[in-house]
């Protein structure tokens, strides 16, 4: 066995905070959010399919404070792995790895995600809600 | 290896580590994130346009043959995608041989439940309206 009191890496309550390292861990946290969201979409088409009143159960769920608060937790999720996840696509061409490219492509998704999923917000609450 | 291990170590060597499947799963999940990025713009926008719909104009809009064929698109790519991303996470964190075995088993299970319940719901209502 190595010695195991050497310090371990990553060293995470030590190690300081920076963007690169959120983006990254956002990406996989927002990935697992999605693979549950997965279900709403199921939920949805099985309810458009089995008649008028199950649909309505259905959106009336989806509309209720606590559906529309995990639907905005959603929408942010959605838009957060799609920009980083555009942002690790460009990075697999070999392009962006340099240390201020990186950090400035790790801010731009954050901030992207935060005003698409604002944009679409705002459309949905002016429109008088979900569902 | 052994000392009596009489075979070559590049004969041990082959076979292991990503020497096998791991450029098919990193392929794979990069074309079905491009291919994402596509239809949930598309999927997004659907939606959007569904705000306050009633039922009719609901099941109308999913029945429509462009509609449907790029919603069943969007549903296998995206479990695909999905499976490929937890399979990650999971052999990353899971330690326990069986426990990731069987996570592993499970997402798969679960994903082509979900795959097919939501295709045949879409093709149920594409097919009768």
């Amino acid at each position: 066995m190595a010695d195991t009191r050497r310090p371990l890496s990553p060293h995470l309550q030590i190690y300081k905070w920076q963007v690169q390292m959120v983006s990254s861990i956002l990406h996989r946290a927002t990935g697992i959010a999605l693979a549950v969201g997965t279900l709403l979409v199921v939920a949805g088409l099985l309810h458009l399919a089995s008649g008028e009143q199950s649909f309505n159960q259905f959106k009336e769920i989806v509309g209720s404070p606590i559906g529309e608060i995990l639907l905005i937790g959603w929408t942010w999720a959605l838009f957060y792995h799609l920009c980083n996840g555009i942002r690790h696509l460009v990075q697999d061409t070999g392009a962006g790895y340099a240390i201020p490219q990186f950090v400035r492509s790790s801010w731009l998704s954050v901030v992207l995600s935060l005003v698409l999923t604002a944009v679409v917000w705002a459309y949905v609450l002016t429109a008088g809600g979900a569902a | 290896m052994t000392a009596k291990d009489l075979r070559n170590p590049l004969k041990v060597a082959r076979g292991l580590g990503s020497s096998q499947s791991g450029v098919g799963h990193w392929w794979t999940q990069r074309v079905t994130a491009a291919a994402l990025v596509v239809l949930l713009i598309w999927f997004v926008i659907t939606v959007l346009s569904l705000l306050h719909a009633d039922y009719a104009t609901a099941l109308a809009t999913v029945a429509k043959p462009w509609n449907a064929m790029l919603l069943i698109i969007f549903l296998i790519t995206m479990f695909w995608h999905a499976v490929l991303g937890l399979q990650v996470v999971i052999e990353d964190y899971v330690t326990t041989r069986w426990k990731e075995v069987l996570s592993l088993v499970l997402i798969k299970f679960l994903a082509v439940l979900g795959a097919l319940a939501s295709v045949l719901a879409v093709l149920r209502i594409a097919l009768t309206h």
